[in-house]
């Protein structure tokens, strides 16, 4: 009994200190130079995600190792900075998005710092005027139908959130709940701005009246209830990029994708994500150079096929994929940072009382 | 002997508890008097409050009536399978919720394998079974999950209870129904209390199931926490709303401190080869054949379900030309072990399996030599009155919400020598945080029911109070121990809240890997997420199946 207990206790040592060994190994390979590569930490939200060349490049150039600090979802993320903002957690975070903006740039976790390759980025993504967040990506949120439902049934399509309330399309739509889910909460938002802050809630009230389905997450929509998972809606509030990634991630090649976003003027709802120099963080050259990498075109075209979503330089050119099988809206619903920060609580309180109750 | 268990709870629980709560209060404006009083005052916190226990009872009632009978078959019956029954009842204990959705949305969603069978039987034109935001979801997922803790805790502990008894009575002219009620229960009864209190606190504190299967219109108390403190930020009322969740579990604790400190009584333990039959009689076929049924129905369906759903062809889309792929294939796993976009966090799923199972490791190890020491200090001396404080104390942990503890880690942890936020090590320690109370609840009902007249003998033979525990303890508590290892393994292998919040992103745990994989639309992602899963469950029945093998000790003849 002493022996097999011994034993166990040895191999749980062994399965340790590997795991140890493995954490501490560096994972990107870098070439050490005559210096010891200084650590940039990255804090990012659970959605990040590169290609291992595009690291190592930057790895390489600046002689640096980047350690990335993934912390949940965007909002857990955001406020795990806050608390921290006396002792940061990271050097950079990056995953703010213009729905958070107003509570970050409040709590002042930011640093301020005007990279040069902001001449490259359209003035509609510099949503801080200070240069303390500064844009990276933007996804649109979208309706996103079943093509093969349609034609089957012979309906055609929505074309935008009014005909949502016509009768044909009773009972084919489910959304996700603002307070639980964030493309949620930006179909709200897009229903805000199309609606105004007083009409919104009179087409939500329409809406349930036409059987919509609220579900409290992404994937509960997504996976469970839309068509194309086995379920019954053929009608989900998901992304722009949904459809090209349906075909680069189909299990046989696909020519066209099985699904559609709905991208007809102020149907969708622009999410931009933010980076920005965490206060009080001791590498701030590396953190601007880190920045600039972010922000140029190498990182950029490196966005679209990993995170899936579009880069904000103008010079950056989308992946083939992307320019055959998505459409980025014209003319996306947008609603300031500062109307969301302030009225975000009475606005999902309101929308649960029309909806839920 | 409480100062390990104790500094640990201390450092990494109170510790940030406190800093958090503190913090929070603070970035009110009326302090935590205010905040709490208003908290209180609202009248959706009753009616979140009210839902949350209701629910947690139903559960609870629910996991008793499907558990106590099978606790009964696997302490009383011997038959070929049975540990591999077991071991598959569980697995749901590990399944990440999203797993477990996707799992029931094969078999009862609205295209799942019942329905369409249901549709086709009656002629039906909708799907009969509704279980997205149902209450009868949350009650099924929660019976799904926590049926293994009553199986398990009880089941372990009834093997061991001496048949004589049982027998004695009988002779002294009890039927089947008296010598049950009056001589089963009282002896089960410090065990089954265990058991019900850790899924009822399972229940109350339950997130996934309720955010997913539940669906908007229900809320506990965890959801709401979640809600206002990453949705709102509103830390004042998310503190509050914690207060409320400790105050209510403390309170249980403390009941189950006082019911269990009155209902324990020492016997004598057997062993199994002892206490345990084949299945003989007709009587017994029948009930261990039907009982069989009902549990392969409930935990072994859903999840062959799911394994099976990961080597079949997802349904293509019905506008390309080519027919659609049906039939069996190995596509989704042979995709895991590919980068093909050459992400920088992609782990191949070897890497993903053996850091879950080093973390594991690290968890049963820890838990072990923290909850051993606690639950014997428990059981020694149960009317001490420190003892009595430490009880309830120690089931904390387990009903906290996990949101805020997170936070709190950032919080608390930030300085040298203990500045572990963005350390690997944190995640061991955050298992072992859920997975402590499970090992002293485990171990406690069987320490407290070895007479004392043992430990007596021993000290007047000349035994010291450390061979007294190894020579005379250990071995009887052995299969208890063996429990305990067990739940903490699994908890930690399916561990997925804290985890996500402190991973470094190359190294993601199974469960991590999975969420990656299933919030991204795609067959070929859906697909290698029911892979991963699959591999998760067989791991999972490997690793609970050698840790029962582990003879530690069986319960010797004296």
């Amino acid at each position: 009994m002493n022996k097999k207990i011994v034993s166990v206790f040895l191999i749980a040592a062994w399965l340790l200190a590997a795991c140890a060994q493995a954490a501490t190994t560096p994972a990107p390979t870098s070439q050490p130079t005559s210096s010891e590569p200084r650590t940039l930490r990255v804090m990012t939200h659970d959605s990040f995600l590169a290609s291992e060349e595009v690291i190592a490049q930057f790895e390489t150039e600046n002689n640096v190792k980047v350690q990335f600090l993934s912390s949940g979802d965007a909002g857990t993320a955001l406020n795990k900075a806050i608390l921290s903002k006396d002792n940061p957690l990271a050097d950079v975070f990056y995953g703010v998005d213009n729905t958070f903006l107003s509570r970050a740039l409040q709590e002042g976790i930011f640093e301020s710092y005007n990279s040069p390759l902001l001449a490259k980025i359209p003035a509609e993504f510099q949503l801080d005027p200070e240069q303390r967040a500064l844009p990276v990506d933007y996804g649109d949120v979208c309706l996103n139908y079943d093509i093969a439902y349609f034609e089957e049934k012979q309906i055609t399509p929505p074309e935008n959130l009014d005909d949502l309330l016509k009768p044909e399309y009773k009972g084919l739509l489910v959304v996700e709940n603002p307070a639980t889910s964030s493309p949620g909460l930006s179909f709200l938002l897009a229903t805000i701005d199309n609606y105004g802050a007083e009409g919104y809630l009179t087409y939500w009230q329409q809406l349930v009246a036409n059987d919509v389905q609220v579900v409290n997450d992404w994937n509960a929509a997504y996976y469970t209830e839309f068509t194309r998972a086995g379920g019954t809606r053929p009608i989900v509030v998901s992304y722009a990029s949904s459809p090209p990634a349906e075909v680069i991630f189909a299990e046989e090649p696909l020519t066209a994708s099985p699904t559609a976003a709905v991208t007809s003027p102020k149907s969708c709802f622009r999410q931009i994500e933010f980076v920005g120099i965490l206060k009080g963080t001791p590498n701030r050259d590396l953190a601007e150079k880190w920045i600039d990498f972010m922000l140029s075109t190498t990182f950029q075209e490196d966005v679209p096929l990993q995170m899936f979503v579009f880069p904000v330089n103008s010079d950056a050119k989308l992946p083939e994929e992307f320019t055959k099988f998505a459409s980025i809206p014209a003319q996306p619903a947008q609603v300031s940072p500062e109307d969301i920060a302030a009225n975000r609580e009475k606005w999902i309180a309101d929308w649960t009382e029309t909806v839920l109750k | 002997m409480w100062l390990a268990p104790l500094g640990f709870l201390a450092l990494f629980y109170f510790y940030p508890l406190s800093s958090i709560l503190q913090v929070s209060f603070a970035r009110g404006e009326s302090g935590w008097m205010g905040a709490l009083l208003d908290t209180l005052a609202s009248s959706s916190t009753y009616g979140v409050l009210g839902f949350t226990f209701w629910q947690a009872v139903l559960s609870t009632l629910l996991t008793l009536a499907v558990g106590l009978p099978g606790a009964y078959l696997f302490a009383r019956y011997r038959f070929p399978g049975k540990s591999l029954l077991q071991a598959l009842t569980t697995i749901p204990f590990v399944m990440p919720t999203l797993v477990v959705a996707a799992a029931f949305n094969t078999l009862l969603g609205p295209r799942g394998w019942i329905n369409l069978g249901l549709m086709q039987i009656f002629s039906l034109e909708v799907p009969p079974v509704v279980l997205t935001n149902s209450l009868a979801g949350i009650l099924l997922a929660h019976v799904f999950y926590n049926t293994t803790i009553v199986l398990r805790m009880v089941g372990d502990f009834w093997s061991h209870i001496d048949p004589r008894l049982v027998q004695a009575a009988q002779v002294l002219g009890g039927n089947r129904w008296r010598t049950f009620w009056q001589v089963t229960v009282p002896l089960l009864l410090p065990v089954v209390l265990a058991a019900s209190l850790l899924v009822f606190i399972f229940d109350f504190s339950s997130f996934g199931v309720i955010l997913l299967l539940g669906g908007p219109r229900f809320a506990t108390l965890e959801v709401e926490i979640y809600t206002q403190t990453v949705s709102l930020f509103n830390l004042p009322t998310a503190a509050s709303l914690a207060v409320i969740q400790l105050a209510c579990t403390l309170g249980l604790t403390v009941m189950y401190t006082r019911l269990s400190n009155r209902v324990s009584r020492p016997l004598s333990l057997r062993p199994k080869t002892y206490t345990q039959e084949r299945l003989a009689s007709r009587r017994s076929r029948l009930f261990a054949g039907g009982m069989l049924v009902l549990l392969m129905t409930l935990f072994i369906l859903p999840l062959v379900s799911l394994a099976f759903r990961s080597i079949t062809h997802l349904e293509s889309t019905r506008l390309d030309t080519q027919p659609i792929q049906r039939g069996l294939t190995l596509d989704f796993y042979r995709e895991l072990s590919v980068n093909r976009r050459q992400s920088m966090f992609y782990a191949p799923p070897t890497s993903a399996i053996g850091l879950s199972l080093g973390y594991a490791s690290a968890t049963v190890l820890l838990s072990l030599l923290l909850g051993l020491p606690a639950a014997w200090s428990l059981a020694r001396s149960a009317q001490n009155p420190f003892n009595r404080l430490m009880d309830p104390l120690l089931m904390l942990p387990l009903g906290t919400s996990a949101v805020t503890l997170g936070l709190g880690f950032i919080i608390a942890l930030d300085q040298p020598p203990l500045d572990l936020r963005n350390s690997w090590a944190l995640i061991p320690l955050a298992h072992t945080l859920v997975a402590f109370p499970f090992v002293v609840r485990s171990l406690a009902p069987a320490l407290r029911s070895i007479r004392p007249q043992l430990h007596q003998a021993a000290a007047t033979l000349g035994a010291s109070p450390g061979v007294v525990f190894r020579t005379i303890d250990l071995p009887l508590v052995g299969r208890s121990l063996l429990v305990a290892a067990v739940f903490a393994f699994t908890i930690s292998l399916g561990e997925f809240g804290a985890t996500a919040m402190i991973a470094r992103p190359e190294y993601p745990t199974v469960p991590v890997a999975i969420y990656r994989f299933i919030s991204q639309p795609g067959a070929m992602n859906y697909g290698q997420a029911l892979a991963l899963s699959t591999l998760l469950m067989l791991i999972t029945s490997l690793g609970i199946l050698l840790i029962e093998r582990l003879r530690v000790a069986e319960v010797g003849e004296f």
